[in-house]
């Protein structure tokens, strides 16, 4: 397509490209960079000593501390990616096979829309709803379904959960619903055509080709929340704190940078190493019937 | 069947369910954030106008989600061109490495940007490291929008123009740019509202002047600021939902105005 | 008129390692129509592309009007385009797209109307010009596509698959009225199809192009009646071509023995790519061949055979006859006159052709 000026196209796309893979390089790949050289280093005081050091790491895999939070992370983090993508495939489902094509984008929207409204303000409601006096136990008492308020719903592990499935909705909904959209409607009909029942045509067409939008919604559910800070912190308590609060203990109020790199490369490594298997494994065992 | 419809509904419940308590508590005459209500009152509302604190971390926000609209709506133009109209070597990668920060922890682009700016540079922190941030996570927002603008653009619509004498410059000023510029309306409402609500970044990136979430961040600690909270949060959802109708609006008229049919939302 | 209006000279056109043009030598007079036809990826696009300016050549030169495009960019070039997606202007009325060119000119905006109102009458869009352009039917937008090139009097106009995109009865009625404006106007158009009915339809010459190459420049009576290479005769309607033999040359023409036909005396002009003594290939039309009834006396060569298959097509039928002596069937078309009868499968019947029809191949390939 290179067709006004006698520049070839690769020297075109490249300048084209230029602008924002400066930024992304300066403010992204070289920070990056920056965090793991960091790692390596110590600090006393305010003074970093530039010498190269593994004490970071030994530190932080050691503290049975810094290792119960990295799991407690990459637990919550795991269970709330299930039970999102578990509660936003159905609505998927529901939106690409059982709306009429011209309101499709109209529940899209009803979707999305929460998730465009104060983050900080979303979470701190989960904390009035979940609470001891909150909506949900004067809801319940009130009906009589309960006696007295029920104390597992806030600040631990539950919810976190409950809080992050309800922010990472969206993020879990459309490459799902994407994924369905593009199945070739026919595809469904060739299966029943072939003498599948609704339920196997599901498992045996339907679900093999949105494996892809699953396994999308997994990684980009999984990853922000391994590394999310605002949740743990509002309605966690301290059986629900997570890896990323610490990570800021020690950066703004320890200033102990080093340390608080090593835990970030460990916590990007530990996502790194989830996200490799679950794209490797589930992309094989839908691959495998074939 | 049925049961999915009532499942769907339930779901919209659960994920309305927060928002829709926001106006309750806004407009309840009581200082806790609990049932039974007290009472209707628009004093919270009025506090909002007496807080000078939270009017100067609107305006920084407001500047901040301006600033960082522009910048990546700039620099997102050009991802969404260099991905419609040439191949280069490493396209893939190069493309896929600009939108990495949709699938990073912002703690981690916080922290590395705060290394970067206070350990390497010495920076004073400033509004303009916020900016800074904001710009490259709203980047690939702003890219993923301006994507299928750009793709809807038929390549001969400009080699016509081209054709019927026009310059490269006037190409783009007369053909492409009216055709895109419902994408590049709704990636600037878009990055401008992802950046006026981001928090960890902002956080860890600003100096001593807070924006709007530190800000709310700072107050959720003290019970008696909560219900000024709860005025300010009614506020926003309501401005978010305008500003985001108007994005989908702009949204559907560039598909029109291009003759594509309707596939979805932003993303 | 002093030489071609165009003038390709060795142009030579690669991707990398691709070569997608190896060759190309065209002169085109002012006022023809010429198609450039041939199969897709046989470098016909890009050879108008080259012409417009959208391309650059890797080696040869192109010359319009005498004057060398090397480096001249596609908005400085005197040819216009009508694209296979018409690429008509979404964002504006019918009128602004027809004036688009004219925004530089010094006309008044008067007369710049009546330009526009001119340019659309002559397309058949008259009163259309306050119209979206993002609401017209296709046939319109090629249409408008068609008026907002012409409006800019090109020395050229290059037309690429413009009318792909129409369903049949439009593709057809398209064709003549581009054939009428094209008169009306003067200009020199080159249209680039697939379409070989499209091109026999509507050109003075045709360019039939395979693999980069231009396999045979003629008007179309000659490409029909005289097609230089098997491939060209394979791509321009349906020729039966049977192996042969070359056994005696003279100047007066050749001696051929068909399998099937046997003997024939053939014109040189009825072997253009020449014949030498040896093997080759005959090609005969369908339609010059007939399928003779109980009892029909003729004076042309006859020859035996069974028939394979009928294919009827209301006012044609085609028969697939398999001539005694050989294995492969030749096709032959019959109008379906009153008090014909079509023959079943499997009758025997007495097949005869006319043997000045028949074209000989000197080639080896099959």
């Amino acid at each position: 397509m290179a067709f006004w000026q006698s520049r070839s196209e690769t020297t075109k796309g490249y300048a084209t490209v230029a602008p924002p893979l400066l930024y992304a390089f300066f403010l992204l790949a070289v920070p990056l960079g920056a965090v793991l050289v960091l790692s390596f280093w110590s600090q006393e005081f305010q003074t970093i000593d530039r010498t190269f050091t593994l004490a970071n790491y030994r530190e932080a895999l050691s503290d049975p501390l810094y290792r119960l939070l990295l799991w407690r992370s990459v637990k919550i983090a795991g269970a709330t990616t299930i039970v999102t993508v578990l509660l936003a495939f159905p609505i998927a489902y529901f939106v690409s096979f059982h709306v009429p094509p011209h309101k499709k984008s109209l529940w899209i929207f009803l979707i999305t829309i929460p998730f465009w409204t104060s983050y900080l303000i979303r979470v701190f409601l989960w904390k009035v709803i979940l609470g001891y006096g909150g909506v949900l136990n004067s809801a319940l008492m009130g009906l009589g379904v309960i006696d007295e308020p029920m104390t597992f719903l806030l600040y631990n592990a539950n919810s976190v959960v409950i809080t992050l499935a309800h922010a990472f909705a969206p993020f879990a909904i459309l490459p799902i619903f994407v994924s369905l959209e593009k199945i070739d409607r026919s595809l469904l009909e060739a299966s029943r055509d072939l003498g599948e029942s609704t339920a196997m045509t599901f498992l045996r067409v339907t679900l093999p080709l949105a494996a892809p939008g699953v396994i999308a919604a997994i990684l980009i559910v999984f990853i922000p929340t391994v590394g999310d800070y605002v949740t743990p912190r509002l309605v966690g308590g301290p059986d629900g704190t997570m890896i990323a609060n610490m990570i800021q203990v020690q950066f703004l109020q320890l200033s102990n940078a080093p340390l608080g790199s090593a835990l970030a490369v460990l916590a990007m490594l530990t996502v790194t190493v989830v996200a490799l298997i679950v794209s490797l494994g589930i992309g094989r065992l839908v691959r495998a019937p074939k | 069947m049925r049961g999915l419809k009532l499942y769907a509904i339930g779901y919209l419940i659960f994920l309305y369910a927060p928002i829709a308590l926001l106006p309750l508590f806004a407009f309840n005459d009581g200082t806790v954030i609990a049932f039974p209500l007290q009472g209707f009152t628009w004093k919270w509302f009025a506090g909002l106008a007496t807080t000078p604190a939270l009017h100067d971390a609107v305006i920084n926000s407001l500047l901040i989600a301006v600033t960082s609209a522009i910048l990546a709506t700039l620099l997102g133009i050009c991802a969404a061109r260099a991905n419609a109209r040439y191949r280069f070597p490493f396209k893939t990668g190069i493309l896929g490495f600009i939108m990495v920060p949709l699938v990073l922890p912002e703690i981690i682009v916080g922290v590395s940007l705060l290394v970067v700016i206070a350990n390497i540079f010495s920076m004073r922190l400033s509004l303009w490291t916020v900016v800074l941030g904001h710009t490259l996570i709203c980047m690939p927002f702003a890219i993923a929008i301006l994507n299928s603008a750009f793709d809807n653009l038929d390549a001969s619509l400009e080699e016509a123009a081209v054709d019927l004498g026009e310059t490269p410059w006037n190409t783009f000023r007369l053909v492409t740019l009216p055709l895109v510029m419902p994408g590049i309306v709704s990636s600037l409402l878009i990055s401008f509202t992802i950046s006026l609500d981001e928090f960890i970044i902002a956080f860890f990136l600003t100096g001593a002047e807070p924006t709007m979430p530190v800000y709310i961040w700072a107050q959720l600690r003290f019970p008696q600021s909560l219900p000024i909270i709860m005025a300010l949060g009614t506020i926003l959802v309501a401005l978010s939902i305008v500003l985001l109708t108007v994005a989908e609006i702009f949204r559907r008229r560039g598909l029109a105005r291009a003759g594509v049919r309707d596939t979805g939302g932003f993303l | 008129m002093t030489g071609p209006i165009i003038k390709l000279d060795g142009v030579h056109k690669s991707y990398g390692e691709v070569d997608v043009l190896k060759g190309i030598d065209l002169d085109i007079a002012e006022g023809e129509f010429l198609t450039l036809l041939g199969p897709s990826g046989c470098g016909k696009t890009t050879l108008l592309r080259i012409i417009a300016g959208f391309e650059e050549v890797t080696d040869g030169v192109c010359l319009i009007s005498g004057r060398d495009m090397a480096g001249v960019p596609a908005n400085k070039r005197p040819t216009n385009m009508v694209f296979q997606s018409y690429a008509v202007f979404p964002h504006l009325t019918v009128a602004q797209n027809v004036a688009f060119g004219l925004r530089r000119s010094k006309l008044g905006k008067a007369e710049k109307a009546a330009k526009v109102e001119e340019a659309l009458g002559m397309v058949g869009l008259g009163g259309y010009g306050a119209r979206a352009a993002h609401a017209l039917s296709g046939g319109q937008r090629q249409r408008v596509a068609l008026a907002r090139a012409l409006i800019l009097e090109p020395t050229v106009l290059l037309l690429d698959e413009p009318l792909s995109a129409l369903d049949r009865k439009l593709r057809e009625q398209m064709q003549s009225e581009l054939r009428r404006l094209q008169r009306q106007v003067g200009i020199t158009f080159i249209l680039v199809t697939h379409d070989q009915e499209e091109a026999l339809i509507m050109s003075d010459r045709i360019a039939v192009m395979f693999g980069g190459r231009i396999a045979q420049l003629a008007p179309p009576q000659e490409l029909y009646r005289r097609p230089r290479t098997l491939d060209v005769a394979r791509f321009i309607g349906v020729m039966n071509v049977l192996p042969g033999e070359v056994k005696e040359k003279g100047p007066a023409g050749i001696e051929v023995r068909v399998d099937g036909l046997g003997r024939a005396r053939i014109e040189p002009e009825q072997a253009p790519s020449g014949a030498r003594i040896g093997t080759g290939w005959a090609g005969i039309r369908p339609e010059t061949m007939s399928v003779l009834f109980a009892g029909e006396q003729t004076d042309r060569s006859v020859a035996e055979g069974e028939v394979a298959e009928v294919t009827y097509y209301g006012d044609m039928t085609y028969y697939d006859v398999i001539l005694d002596g050989t294995d492969r069937p030749l096709t032959i078309s019959m109008k379906n006159l009153i008090g014909r009868e079509v023959l079943e499968r499997g009758a025997r019947t007495r097949v005869s052709w006319d043997a000045r029809s028949i074209v000989w191949f000197g080639e080896e390939a099959v």
